[in-house]
């Protein structure tokens, strides 16, 4: 499925890209690739549409809070729709995105192949966020949040989480 | 047909509503710290099924109009999920067992659930395969572990399948409700992969090198709302605080 850009509303943009994810506080929402909509109607009232990135996403009750809080200080009343069609996929991940999750300590989702090769297949390609190194292995499937898996980095040592590719 | 629906809804979701409260209760109690992790997010993910389901079929009834309603306030024969989902985390084989069983089947109902013509079911379950699809790997790989570890592991986790399989064919029996909803093009023909479920559950057991049971005796009564002697201490603990705090939220 190719997703369609999502539609935002040119004025909006900045006030939603304050808005981050609160588990992951340097990922802006907009980079997430969450909000699938924002449009602003003819009596200036607002609606946006955001979609979980997993069904079970506790997340998501906090980013609406948040989204709407971030409108009404903008001064636009607004009301915030979840959505499940087109499930969302890490692609739309913006590059800015990647980056804030790397500097983050969490390493960015792979493609989908080089994803199933490391995680069925034990294949040492995740680069290690603090030095790079892919000498690394797969700890747990299931991370700090399920989003994630759990690696550590057989370098440094240092353990840390690879976000794993959903398509 | 709204009620047929209903009906048909929460045949699906209370499966994922029960094995998602079994497997909150290993959170803090996993036999580690992954396992404890995983076990609880793959109970986020079925809990977020749930609130998927529950709230579409929260449109549909009149009585209990909203997702906790139907999670909280229905009486154990008002439920029907299968008896496999209720059985107990006895220890970690029966956790993982039950899973693995559950799993196969879960991502085959789910796929097939794709097909429907209901478009509500197939958004949920177009963002639903995608996490079964982790769950049955998780659980297919430690079957793989324990079966193929030592012999005391090996041990547990054919003891373990040897019991939870009395429960594997209640998945796919048709109630006269789930054959209505087949015809109408919304509903489930488990039926067209039946064969398939027992011949992967056949292959992920053999590199295990475990045995596939050859019993022939099955239970049921979950979907009909008949429940096994567990169901009751799962609900009075699911259902304790909307009970004592009547329309409490969080
Ligand atoms: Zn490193």
């Amino acid at each position: 499925m190719t997703p369609k850009e999502p539609h935002i509303a040119p004025e909006l943009y900045a006030i939603l890209a304050k808005v981050s994810d609160p588990e992951i506080p340097v990922l802006s929402i907009m980079d997430m690739g969450v909000v699938r909509s924002a449009i602003i109607d003819e009596n200036n009232y607002v609606t946006v549409q955001i979609t979980p990135t997993y069904s079970g996403c506790p997340a998501m009750d906090v980013i609406g809070d948040d989204i709407k809080s971030a409108l009404a200080a903008a001064g636009y009343s607004a009301t915030v729709e979840l959505v499940l069609s087109p499930a969302w996929t890490t692609d739309w991940i913006t590059k800015e995105g990647r980056k804030a999750l790397k500097k983050y300590g969490i390493a960015p989702p792979l493609t989908a192949e080089a994803d199933k090769d490391v995680l069925l297949h034990g294949k040492r390609l995740v680069p290690c966020p603090q030095c790079k190194s892919t000498h690394t292995v797969l700890v747990s499937q299931f991370g700090s949040t399920a989003c994630k898996a759990l690696f550590k980095c057989l370098d440094c040592k240092e353990p840390f989480d690879y976000f794993k590719c959903l398509k | 047909m709204k009620q047929d629906l209903y009906t048909y809804i929460l045949g699906i979701a209370d499966n994922n509503l029960i094995l998602g409260q079994r497997l909150g209760e290993l959170c803090g109690h996993g036999p580690s710290l992954e396992t404890d992790i995983a076990c609880t997010n793959i109970s986020l993910d079925l809990l977020g099924q749930v609130r998927s389901y529950y709230q579409y079929a929260a449109q549909l009834n009149e009585r209990l109009t909203s997702e906790d309603q139907i999670a909280f306030m229905r009486t154990e024969r008002e439920y029907l999920n299968v008896l496999l989902v209720e059985q107990p985390n006895t220890n970690f084989a029966y956790t993982i067992a039950r899973q693995f069983l559950y799993d196969i089947f879960h991502k085959l109902f789910i796929q097939n659930l794709q097909n429907s013509t209901d478009q509500t079911l197939v958004a949920i379950a177009n963002k639903a395969i995608k996490e079964v699809s982790y769950h049955q790997r998780f659980s297919s790989d430690w079957i793989v572990r324990l079966g193929d570890g030592t012999d005391e592991s090996h041990e547990k986790i054919q003891t373990a399948i040897d019991d939870l399989w009395t429960y594997t064919n209640e998945l796919f029996q048709l109630t006269p409700n789930d054959e209505q909803m087949i015809k109408a093009g919304k509903g489930v023909n488990t039926a067209l992969f039946k064969d398939t479920y027992y011949a992967q559950i056949n292959s992920i057991l053999n590199e295990a090198t475990l045995a596939t049971p050859q019993s022939k005796w099955f239970q049921k009564g979950g979907k009909e709302g008949i429940h096994t002697e567990h169901m009751g201490y799962i609900l009075s603990d699911l259902q304790y605080m909307q009970r004592t705090y009547p329309n409490m939220e969080w």
